[in-house]
């Protein structure tokens, strides 16, 4: 990647994140989203998140995209721990365990 | 007004544990992926948003056009325009000035504790909800971009043993989890995991568009109809 694309990004991910943050608070006064924006909008981490993870887990690029048990195992804890505690902290630190054990003991 | 900054410090202080491991993290990540430290510094303090910066730089890394890494870093953010919008009617009525740094500002902890405070107490006047405000998120803006300069510094130290090229996914999915508990947001979560591996083939990450979008959809939809039940 060049530096001229890393610079756009940045400043192009700058100036849009400041305006959806201005956006309401801004301009629009106290007038309410639509209903079905809301409804929309609120799936918005859980729709792009996953997507984005999931080729990476599936085909990690530092095995050169073969399914490896650490990375596999290290995901599948950390979606538990964090479906189950709620604890993005404690999710994060366990995956990084078991990510670290197996690759240790495997 | 003091003492409303200081209980909006006070009720952000836990977040200190989460922001200051993350931004570490996104310093050790943006440099591993070829930014250097004045493009690193400038990110976090120009967007101010974990994931999405994540997100756009682990796009760069993967050779994806620019247009991609951007849109997607938008995408991961547009839940702060629920945030704008619901924080609107408490401090809607502040200067121009005060509502673009406030603007500037709503990261989903200030957020949190802020909107929280404003529901519990709606009569509080405007100069101190937006003091608890600032407040909230004095304890946690500076040590986000603290923690990312000395990750970013430190980054280069770090052995590849430690699998580092994983921090990035085994964060997103710690970021997610929690919220996978209702019917929803499972299903949602599931069409965007699917769409997003078949798709994988597509030009430009351009899969991973339309996985968010059907997601979005079927989120909405199946709430919708679990609504219809009740």
């Amino acid at each position: 990647m060049s530096d001229t694309s890393i610079w756009i990004t940045i400043i192009a991910l700058g100036i849009g994140t400041f305006l959806i943050r201005f956006s309401f608070l801004g301009l629009l006064g106290g007038r309410d989203l639509p209903d079905w924006l809301t409804r929309h909008l609120r799936y918005v981490p859980v729709a792009v998140l996953p997507g984005l993870v999931a080729p990476l887990v599936v085909w990690p690029a530092a095995t050169g995209g073969s399914a490896d048990l650490a990375r596999t195992l290290a995901a599948l804890t950390v979606l538990a721990i964090g479906a189950l505690t709620r604890s993005v902290l404690g999710a994060i630190f366990g995956g990084l365990a078991v990510l670290y054990a197996v690759q240790y003991f495997a | 007004m003091g003492r409303a900054y200081w209980q909006g410090f006070r009720a952000a202080l836990p977040f200190v544990l989460v922001v200051a491991p993350f931004g570490l993290l996104f310093g050790v990540v943006a440099t591993e992926a070829g930014l250097d430290i004045v493009q690193t510094m400038v990110m976090t303090v120009l967007v101010i948003a974990g994931a999405s910066q994540f997100a756009a730089v682990q796009l760069l890394a993967d050779h994806a056009p620019t247009f991609v890494a951007i849109l997607t870093g938008l995408a991961v953010n547009m839940r702060m325009a629920m945030y704008s919008a619901s924080l609107t009617p408490y401090l809607g009525k502040a200067s121009l000035g005060k509502r673009a740094l406030v603007a500037y500002l709503i990261v989903d902890q200030s957020y949190a504790v802020s909107v929280a405070e404003y529901a519990k107490s709606p009569k509080r006047p405007l100069p101190e909800k937006l003091a608890f405000f600032f407040g909230s998120v004095s304890p946690v803006a500076p040590l986000w971009y603290g923690f990312t300069y000395i990750g970013a510094v430190a980054g280069k130290a770090i052995p590849p043993e430690y699998a580092l090229d994983f921090a990035v996914p085994i964060t997103f999915i710690a970021i997610v989890a929690p919220s996978l508990r209702n019917l929803p947001q499972i299903s949602a979560a599931f069409v965007s995991v699917a769409v997003a591996l078949l798709l994988a083939w597509l030009p430009y990450n351009s899969g991973l568009m339309v996985a968010a979008l059907l997601a979005m959809m079927t989120g909405a939809a199946v709430e919708k109809r679990l609504e219809r039940r009740v």
